[in-house]
């Protein structure tokens, strides 16, 4: 069902990760993809691995819940992985079939590319799961807050951001009822070819289209009708502040990834004294 | 016609923090030609039950018999059910989206295979029926006011011919008049037809006037089962499930505290009227 697609979806739960500031996750999202860059060979991995999965256990979200968002990229891990293994040239050929071969170098790459692209979807998955979508974007305003100066709409942005959050969910809701409805009516959108699959959309399309657009006015009306004119001036009922669990966290990110910059200089250092 | 509900529970998300218990161990049996009323509060399965007659919501567990002929089962046709039993949606005319609303209302009749000519055919009667006279079919649905709006989507249920008709809260955000306009169709359809027709709604007072047999649910169960009067003599049980019975049921129970003793089971003004003037006589 519609209902089961996580994309941006909160998972209430009561632990510390939940409880962290919103922009010390932020920080520490982009810092662990940066560091999944960063790494090299399996130590690299090794370290990134457990940095995740302590992190991912101390949220106590449900593990087959966090893996739910790594289902969309199926398809993108399997190319990446084909391509890669197939494709690069290595010292050693490990298997041959035709004009197919697998050689050490692309077999590392193939594995190391798969890690890396479920570590990035599992490791911004923990942050979504355990951030509301309002203080996601709070943080994110926050964050960005510098680059008022500069003239960026930062509020308006991260408005828009929270209202698009924020509508997915009712919008989907609003596309299982209409597709409900419709299929009450014999409707049929799953039988047919292409051209009939998509002629069967239109009776979904148009009253979705139709309701957004109504959505949208209701919502802009009710923000006019609250003086709402944009973010100059504008104060906060819980405006953000560091605790002391945000500051430990920001101590423990940055550990690791000092440590992850370590281990791909020695990893470096020994490969140049092997040669 | 019959349907028949066999220990259905239903459980939304399971296995996860949403998880939602919101049908427990549902049994009903709805035979022909009634005109029954589903009462409860919101969030309380109502929406959720209706949807599981014609199998657009697949129950978690138990069974469910439509002519003695198991929906579940392996040869049942889903389509032929929601031919069969029409859902009319809350809010019905968030699905409206052709041109003009007489090709609006053909489109269950063409999705069941008629012709178009056919198809216009019921479409006119079920607009007739709904009140919508010819000059409405070559209008855009979009410019129609809400109440006609919500006729043409009834409409729309109503031209596949449906035996049994289930409306989820139709008189939800219309005036008096419009509200008493819709029931009073569905009313002379019912009768005229002999068709069942399942009227859900949170309010008691709209259905009393109507229906034969009120079934309320409450938290995913079914609390009374019976006619209006015997479920009204319920009334402090349904306060406390924050719904009300109608004013009359107040009035005469009031009566009867301060000794007068009126028929306790009027629940309209006239037969309120009539209860009062019988005591007064009696007297």
């Amino acid at each position: 069902m519609i209902r089961d697609i996580t994309l941006g979806q909160y998972y209430p739960a009561k632990s510390v990760i939940h409880r962290l500031d919103p922009r010390v996750k932020l920080v520490t999202t982009m810092i662990f993809i940066v560091s999944l860059f960063v790494a090299k060979g399996i130590m690299g991995y090794l370290v990134a691995t457990l940095f995740l999965g302590a992190v991912i256990r101390m949220s106590k979200v449900p593990f087959g819940y966090m893996t739910k968002g790594l289902r969309a990229i199926v398809m993108l891990l399997m190319i990446t992985v084909i391509f890669n293994l197939f494709l690069i040239d290595g010292d050693f050929v490990l298997w041959r079939f035709g004009f197919l071969r697998i050689t050490d170098k692309g077999l590392k790459t193939a594995v190391f590319m798969a890690v890396r692209l479920i570590y990035l979807i599992l490791g911004s998955s923990v942050m979504t799961l355990t951030t509301t979508p309002n203080d996601l974007t709070d943080g994110l305003e926050k964050l960005l807050g510098p680059l008022k100066r500069l003239h960026v709409p930062v509020h308006e942005i991260a408005m828009m951001m929270s209202i698009a959050l924020r509508f997915i969910p009712i919008l989907l809701e609003e596309t299982d009822k209409i597709m409900k409805a419709q299929i009450a009516r014999g409707a049929d959108f799953e039988t047919g070819n292409l051209i009939q699959k998509a002629k069967a959309m239109v009776p979904l399309l148009v009253p979705l289209f139709i309701s957004a657009f109504r959505r949208a006015n209701d919502l802009a009306m009710a923000m006019e009708a609250r003086c709402y004119h944009g973010g100059n001036g504008r104060t906060k009922m819980k405006p953000l502040h560091y605790q002391r669990r945000d500051r430990a966290a920001y101590a423990v990110v940055w550990g690791y990834f000092v440590l992850m910059i370590a281990v791909k200089w020695s990893t470096s250092y020994y490969a140049v004294m092997w040669l | 016609m019959s349907i028949k509900v066999k220990n259905v529970n239903y459980t939304y998300a399971e296995g996860t923090a949403y998880e939602i218990h919101a049908l427990k161990d549902i049994n009903l049996e709805i035979p022909d030609g009634q005109f029954i009323g589903l009462i409860g509060h919101t969030g309380s399965g109502k929406s959720t039950l209706v949807q599981h007659l014609n199998g657009l919501v697949k129950a978690t567990s138990g069974r469910i018999y439509f002519n003695e002929r198991d929906i579940y089962g392996e040869n049942f046709s889903m389509k032929e059910l929601r031919s069969k039993v029409g859902l009319v949606f809350q809010y019905p005319e968030h699905q409206l989206f052709e041109v003009d609303v007489l090709s609006d209302v053909c489109f269950g009749p063409r999705n069941l295979g008629c012709s178009q000519a056919e198809a216009e055919k019921k479409a006119r009667e079920a607009l007739h029926m709904v009140g919508l006279g010819a000059e409405y079919e070559k209008r855009s649905p979009f410019e129609l006011s809400g109440g006609q709006k919500r006729r043409v989507a009834i409409a729309g249920v109503l031209a596949m011919e449906p035996q049994v008709l289930i409306l989820d809260e139709p008189t939800a955000g219309l005036d008096p008049k419009g509200r008493d306009e819709i029931l009073d169709q569905i009313e002379s359809l019912q009768k005229e037809r002999g068709i069942t027709v399942v009227l859900v709604s949170h309010s008691m007072e709209d259905v009393a006037r109507y229906v034969d047999r009120i079934i309320v649910m409450d938290h995913g169960e079914v609390r009374f089962d019976g006619t209006p009067k015997e479920v009204f003599r319920h009334y402090k049980e349904l306060e406390k499930m924050g719904l009300a019975a109608p004013q009359m049921t107040y009035l005469m129970q009031g009566l009867r505290e301060k000794g007068a003793d009126v028929d306790a089971d009027a629940t309209t003004i006239e037969e309120a009227a009539d209860a009062v003037e019988h005591w007064l006589k009696s007297k």
